[in-house]
């Protein structure tokens, strides 16, 4: 009873303890906010992951890939069919953009993705991602007349607005068309030369919505233009006026109507079709807004090879249906989408027997519940493994994973460390209270109180103010989580530059996860500290000989 | 151990004169060897400072009886708080015994010894040696909370209460119960003190210079209390002191001069 109420009074008499103990409160503060604030990215991060790849994908190692999708859909089903929700095969291959843009050809390497649009949605997040509410909920790859999102649906008001995607859609491309009209006068001189030496060199051709296959005995050959026989149309064309029209070269026997058709449709990652900037240059805090280079109702041009030793390249003209947002950089910047039986015919994937097209891979979205593992072990003993790679969507990503876990470690193993100190200055303190208490001591001993009681009386001390200390800590960092934004907001003011650059990163509120988990951990860790920091005095106090701490003045 | 121990708070009970200093030095020897209650018995102990060896007491024999009051006298250094310490188990002797109701304690295992100083010693201090940090009454039921765990303290507290209030009536600090040591004077903090190595109803009471701090006047009204709880409640005293005068207070005296009892 005497060891309680002396801990009690000597908590309550003595405040300067207390500063030893802020250092575990702002220790146990900072690796809640640490904790939660890498909890919120990674957990960003994975979901997105996950949404994009979905949970486990049968991939071909062939570069001209697999035949016959369905037929593997349902060998996958007879191997793990209980698990899984829903499939969808995709063609990939890598391609070359380029975007027409103020006379510039802007060319960037992508990876172009041939999707079924019916049933992408089913496996992954492909929908949510998109610009326009219409196919966000039916992804078409007809082009929509008009509404299509002027900011980015998926953050918040400080999203940076895109102005011109309210001009988008038909409507811009009707404008579009008339504008091409009106400069094709200037082109003249060029371009009946380019004209004639197209229409007698190519097939007949149309670029309408649901374009026929390319005639099979002309696999290998290439494009007007590009074709080195015929340099002369290349070369007039490009001698034209200024302000010519590098497709103008391309142009089909039955002239193509911009206002009214539109090729191949094509989703593009939106990073390759925008730059970012502060909408004011010298106010960071200001906003961002997205130019962009191309939007849905422009035409873009797509390089891509296509199957067969040796790979001869093929061209197509596309129309931009949709961008496509997932907040990964990486695939924004690097993934385009087409329908994926038009790929197929682009790159000769399909049997002319069987009309039927090769694939490259296989996504699957897996029941709730389901052990992606499980599954995946599964697919790769039905599946030869010379011939087919399967991962979950972690394999997959697993070295970005593990290093933002290894990172968040070594982050707690640090700020553990910052504890660990206060631990020593809890120490030298208490080293000093027991010497200052040298006499009580004797005297408790004088009265008959235990070594073992006096000692508890040091350790119970150190429980207290370490329980003290992580407290005030734990409100301190939930309070900090609570309000982060607002913090960060009172740092880019004061600092004058803002925390996390809003050109860079794609959210615009900080992510947080607080997981009671980890809270339970670090205050534990935080008390286990100050009690193992008291040990060593408490151990003196108990061994004090009860005369010689009586003399002690 | 099973004696029972005297209750401070009962009627006085009838007892012989006290003698003169004269005839008091003649008993010396003649104490009666079955009531002695504590006593030492060829008792050494020196203390190490480096390899300097002091001889603090050599080969000392006291022992006091039941419901005396002893007074032992010597100069400062002779060794006096020592013996005191010795006989109180919060030191151990180099060479030579303790003992205590017919029983020895110097070599008892630490529990029991701390039981004995809990209960069945009562000690006061010439620096009073109150906790600062507990009022007067905490105080003075410090050595109840040190015997009972949480638990069966809680469950008595009301009669631990009891008793030291009327401890502190009897000493006369009911008006100073919430007060901290700091706000007492030094005789009020000797009277707390009193009251505390009473609370437990103990068999003796050992004073390591009770007066040492106060002045003349104090320390008589110390002096007083000290004979009262002797006479009325036959509380063995062992008092250890400087002052001859008031060594004469007592009902024996035993001088102690280099070490040993001066014969």
């Amino acid at each position: 009873m005497y060891k309680l109420l002396l801990c009690w009074r000597y908590l309550r008499t003595r405040y300067i303890a207390l500063a030893s103990v802020i250092s575990v409160t702002l220790g146990v503060a900072t690796m809640i906010v640490v904790n939660s604030v890498m909890e919120g990215f990674t957990s960003e991060m994975q979901n997105r992951i996950h949404g994009i790849i979905s949970d486990v994908v049968l991939e071909s190692r062939n570069f001209s890939g697999a035949m016959n999708a369905a037929w593997h859909e349902e060998r996958i089903r007879q191997a793990a069919g209980e698990d899984i929700e829903a499939m969808t095969p995709t063609v990939v291959t890598p391609a070359m953009l380029t975007i027409l843009r103020n006379g510039q050809e802007i060319n960037r390497p992508i990876q172009l993705i041939g999707i079924d649009a019916a049933t992408q949605s089913d496996v992954s997040d492909f929908g949510r991602y998109l610009q326009h509410p219409e196919n966000r909920r039916q992804m078409h790859w007809e082009l929509r007349e008009d509404g299509y999102d002027v900011r980015d649906h998926q953050a918040g008001p400080d999203a940076p607005e895109r102005p011109q995607m309210a001009e988008a859609g038909w409507k811009y491309r009707r404008v579009l068309a008339q504008f091409q009209q009106f400069q094709q006068p200037f082109l003249r001189p060029g371009s009946e030369a380019a004209t004639e030496q197209v229409t007698r060199e190519s097939g007949p051709r149309s670029s309408s919505p649901h374009p026929n296959p390319l005639p099979k005995g002309e696999e290998t050959e290439a494009w007007p233009l590009l074709d080195s026989e015929s340099p002369e149309a290349f070369a007039s064309g490009g001698e034209a006026a200024p302000g010519k029209d590098p497709f103008f070269g391309y142009q089909q026997e039955k002239p193509f109507d911009m206002a009214t058709q539109q090729h191949t449709g094509i989703v593009l990652g939106i990073a390759m079709a925008t730059i970012r900037r502060l909408k004011d240059p010298d106010n960071p805090n200001g906003g961002t807004e997205d130019l962009l280079l191309v939007r849905p109702g422009d035409d873009v041009l797509l390089w891509l090879p296509t199957v067969g030793t040796p790979p001869t390249f093929r061209s197509e003209k596309c129309t931009v249906v949709d961008l496509y947002e997932s907040k990964m950089s990486e695939y924004d910047a690097n993934f385009a989408f087409v329908p994926i039986r038009r790929l197929q015919e682009l790159r000769g994937m399909i049997d002319p027997t069987t009309q039927v097209g090769n694939f490259n891979s296989i996504q699957m979205r897996l029941k709730p519940g389901a052990g992606g593992e499980a599954v995946r072990d599964k697919l790769r003993a039905a599946f030869p493994v010379e011939c087919f790679a399967v991962e979950t969507w972690r394999d997959k990503q697993g070295p970005l994973l593990s290093a933002v876990e290894m990172e968040t470690r070594i982050l707690n193993v640090l700020l553990f460390f910052i504890i660990a100190v206060a631990g020593f200055g809890i120490l030298a303190i208490f080293f000093m209270i027991v010497v200052e208490k040298t006499r009580d001591i004797g005297i408790l001993k004088s009265l008959g109180a235990s070594s073992r009681g006096v000692m508890s009386i040091f350790l119970t001390y150190g429980l207290l103010l370490g329980a003290v200390g992580s407290g005030v800590g734990l409100a301190l960092g939930l309070l900090f989580v609570y309000y982060i934004n607002e913090v960060a907001d009172l740092l880019a003011w004061v600092t004058g530059r803002p925390v996390f650059d809003p050109t860079i990163y794609y959210f615009s509120r900080i992510p947080t996860i607080i997981e009671p988990h980890t809270l339970a951990w670090i205050v534990l860790g935080a008390i286990g500290i100050a009690v193992a920091a008291s040990i060593f005095p408490a151990r003196r106090a108990a061994r004090l000989h009860p005369v010689e701490a009586l003399r002690y003045e | 151990m099973s004696k029972k121990s005297p209750n401070i708070l009962c009627e006085p009970a009838s007892r012989p004169p006290r003698m003169s200093s004269a005839s008091l030095m003649a008993k010396d020897r003649r104490v009666d060897a079955a009531a002695r209650q504590l006593e030492a018995r060829g008792v050494s102990k020196s203390y190490r400072k480096g390899s300097v060896v002091v001889p603090v007491l050599q080969d000392l024999d006291v022992a006091v009886q039941e419901g005396e009051f002893l007074a032992i006298v010597g100069q400062s250094g002779s060794g006096k708080s020592t013996l005191l310490h010795l006989l109180g188990t919060l030191d151990a002797p180099d060479q030579g015994e303790i003992w205590f109701e017919g029983r020895r304690i110097d070599n008892l295992p630490r529990a029991q010894q701390e039981e004995l100083r809990n209960r069945r010693f009562g000690m006061i201090f010439q620096f009073y040696h109150l906790l600062p940090e507990l009022t007067t009454l905490e105080n003075v039921l410090s050595p109840l909370m040190i015997a009972e765990g949480v638990g069966s303290y809680l469950r008595r507290r009301r009669g631990h209460r009891e008793t030291a209030l009327k401890l502190l009536e009897m000493v006369g600090l009911s008006h100073r119960l919430k007060h901290k040591p700091r706000e007492l004077s030094g005789g009020e903090m000797q009277r707390a003190a009193i009251a505390r190595s009473l609370v437990a109803n103990p068999s003796l009471l050992l004073a390591d210079e009770p007066t040492g701090n106060l002045d003349q006047s104090t320390g008589q009204e110390i002096l007083a209390l000290l004979r009262t709880l002797n006479e009325r409640a036959k509380l063995t005293i062992v008092m250890v002191t400087h002052d001859p005068v008031l060594a004469d207070q007592a009902d024996r005296i035993v001088r102690l001069a280099r070490g040993r009892i001066e014969t």
